[in-house]
C-alpha cells in the first residue's frame, strides 16, 4: 500500500511543480469555453436548445480529462527513454502494482485539473442546476479519469518512442473528443454518428456529468456508470496486461 | 551466490549472448570485462530480471529470475549504466522512493540515507532537484541510491564512469567495506582495467557474446604471458575498435519495431 501511495505521490508532486504544463492545459479548455461557449451561444438558443455554455462545460471538463489522463499513461514512454521506469522495474514491487500507483496518480492529476476546468467554467457563467450534485459529478470526473489512464498505459506499453504520438493524437484522441458528444447534443443525430458516439466511451462520461448538473442526460444516469466502470476495468486489466510485458 | 547456466540470448539472427555460464561466490567481487557490445549489459540484464533470456537459466541468491523475480529483486541492487533517477524529483525524495519500494524501515531509512548522501557530498545539495545536478552528481546519486537497501548482491554497470579519481577512490573503498562488513557481494563492469585490476578478485571477460577469459589479474595475465591487465585484455580480445554498440542497439530495436507491427 504504502509503495503504491508513493508512486501516487511521485506523479502529483511531479504535477505540482511543472507549472508550463498546467497552464498550458487549462489554455486550450478556457479557448473552447470561449470561442464556442459564446460564439455559438445565440445560434444554440434560436434552436430552442438553451444555454449552450451550461451545454458545453460538461464537454469541456470531459474534453481535458480526456487529454489530461491519456497524457499521463503515455508519460510512461518518458519514464522508459529516461529511466525512472527501470528502476522501478527491478524494484521488488509486483508490476501490477507498479501499474496501479501509476494509473492512481495520472487519474489523480486528471480530476483535478477536470475540476479547475469546472471552476472556470464557474466563472464564465456555467450554472449547475443542483450545486450538491457536484459531488458526486467529481466521482464521475475520477472514474473517467481511471479509464483514459489505463488507456494511455496500454498504449505506452505497446508503443517504443515518441514517433507513434502523433498517430495516436490525431486518431485516437481527437475523435474520441470530438464523436464523444462533448460538443453537441445527442438527441436526433444522423445514425452513424449517433452510433459512433455511442461506441465512445467519454460520450458516457460527459452525459454523466450533464445528467448530475443539468439534469440533460440522454441514456440515463445508470446506464452510464455501468459502461464507464467496465470499460474502466477492462482497460485497467488490458493495460496491466500488456504493462506486464514490457521488457527495457 | 550468481550461477549463470548456457546463459542465451538472440534478438532475431543476432546472437548477444551465446552460451554463457559462470558463478560468482558469495561475498566475492568480481568484474565483468568486455569491448563495446560485448555482451555485458545484456547478461546483466538477464541477471537482473530486466530481460527473459532465450535459452539457460540463472540462480542467483537461490532465486530464478524468470520464476520468481519479486524474490530475485529483493536480493540485489543495481546502478544502471544510463541514468534512472526521476529528473523532476529531489535527490531526497528520490532516495525516500528507493527506500520505500525496498522496504527499508522508517528510522533506517533516513538514517541510512543521510549517511549516504553525506558520503556522496550531495547533502547540502539534498532538497535541489535532480534536473539542476551535473552528470557526476547524478551518478553519485544514483551510486547512493542502489547502496540504501544494503542488498546482499550489487551490480554496477560502468559505476565510475564520469567521475574524478578522488569521488572514484571514495566509491571503492565504501564499497571494499561493505563487501568486508557485510559480506555484499560485487558484481560490476568498468573500462578501466587498472580498477578492475586493483578491485576485483576474479575477472571474467566476454567478448562477441561469449566468455572468453575467467580468472584472477595474475591468472589472465599468465595466461595471456603479458604484464599488465590491459595488455592481457587486448591480447585476448584484440585491438580492433568495436563499433558493435550501436549496431547492437539498432539491431534490437529494429527487431522490437518489427515485432510490434
Amino acid at each position: 500500500m504504502k509503495k503504491i501511495y508513493i508512486l501516487w505521490l511521485r506523479q502529483i508532486k511531479k504535477y505540482l511543480r511543472s507549472k508550463s504544463r498546467m497552464i498550458g492545459s487549462l489554455a486550450q479548455p478556457l479557448l473552447f469555453l470561449l470561442a464556442l461557449g459564446y460564439g455559438l451561444g445565440s445560434v444554440f438558443q434560436q434552436a430552442g436548445q438553451g444555454n449552450y455554455l451550461n451545454f458545453l462545460s460538461p464537454g469541456i471538463i470531459g474534453m481535458s480529462i480526456l487529454f489530461t489522463a491519456i497524457f499521463s499513461g503515455i508519460e510512461l514512454i518518458w519514464d522508459r527513454q529516461f529511466g525512472f521506469l527501470k528502476e522501478t522495474l527491478v524494484s521488488p514491487m509486483s508490476r501490477f502494482n507498479i501499474m496501479i500507483g501509476r494509473t492512481l496518480g495520472g487519474a489523480t492529476v486528471a480530476t483535478a485539473q477536470g475540476v479547475v476546468v469546472m471552476l472556470i467554467a464557474l466563472i464564465f457563467g456555467f450554472h449547475p442546476a443542483n450545486w450538491l450534485m457536484v459531488i458526486p459529478a467529481v466521482g464521475i470526473m475520477f472514474l473517467m479519469a481511471l479509464l483514459f489512464t489505463s488507456l494511455g498505459t496500454m498504449i505506452a506499453s505497446l508503443l517504443d518512442d515518441m514517433q507513434g504520438f502523433q498517430l495516436i493524437m490525431n486518431f485516437l484522441i481527437m475523435p474520441l473528443f470530438f464523436l464523444s458528444g462533448a460538443l453537441f447534443p445527442l438527441q436526433g443525430l444522423p445514425k452513424a454518428l449517433a452510433i459512433i458516439a455511442r461506441i465512445d466511451p467519454l460520450s458516457y462520461g460527459i452525459d454523466a456529468l450533464r445528467a448530475l448538473l443539468l439534469n440533460a442526460g440522454h441514456y440515463g444516469l445508470g446506464m452510464d456508470i455501468f459502461i464507464l466502470s467496465s470499460v474502466t476495468l477492462i482497460f485497467l486489466w488490458l493495460g496491466s496486461y500488456f504493462f506486464k510485458k514490457i521488457q527495457v | 551466490m550468481i550461477k549463470a547456466t548456457n546463459l542465451t540470448k538472440k534478438f532475431g539472427d543476432f546472437l548477444a549472448v551465446d552460451d554463457v555460464s559462470f558463478q560468482v561466490k558469495n561475498g566475492e567481487i568480481f568484474a565483468f570485462l568486455g569491448p563495446n557490445g560485448a555482451g555485458k549489459s545484456t547478461t546483466i540484464k538477464m541477471l537482473t530480471t530486466l530481460l527473459n533470456p532465450t535459452s539457460g537459466t540463472v540462480a542467483l541468491n537461490g532465486h530464478d529470475p524468470v520464476n520468481h523475480p519479486d524474490e530475485t529483486r529483493r536480493s540485489f541492487g543495481i546502478v544502471f549504466q544510463d541514468p534512472s533517477l526521476d529528473d523532476d524529483l529531489t535527490a531526497w525524495e528520490n532516495m525516500e522512493i528507493h527506500g520505500i519500494l525496498y522496504d527499508v524501515p522508517n528510522g533506517l531509512r533516513k538514517r541510512r540515507s543521510e549517511e549516504l548522501l553525506k558520503f556522496v557530498e550531495l547533502w547540502d545539495r539534498k532538497d535541489s532537484l535532480v534536473k539542476e545536478f551535473s552528470g557526476g552528481m547524478k551518478r553519485r546519486l544514483e551510486i547512493a541510491r542502489g547502496l540504501l537497501h544494503h542488498p546482499k548482491i550489487i551490480f554496477l554497470d560502468e559505476p565510475t564512469i564520469g567521475l574524478d579519481p578522488q569521488t572514484r577512490n571514495h566509491l571503492w573503498a565504501y564499497l571494499r567495506e561493505l563487501n568486508k562488513n557485510e559480506g555484499t557481494t560485487i558484481f560490476f563492469t568498468t573500462h578501466y582495467m587498472e580498477e578492475a585490476d586493483r578491485i576485483a578478485q576474479r575477472i571474467a571477460i566476454i567478448d562477441h557474446g561469449k566468455i572468453i577469459a575467467v580468472g584472477t589479474s595474475e591468472e589472465l595475465r599468465k595466461q595471456t604471458d603479458t604484464s599488465s591487465l590491459e595488455d592481457a585484455f587486448l591480447a585476448l580480445t584484440g585491438k580492433v575498435i568495436r563499433d558493435e554498440e550501436a549496431n547492437a542497439t539498432d539491431r534490437l530495436r529494429t527487431m522490437r519495431r518489427a515485432w510490434k507491427k
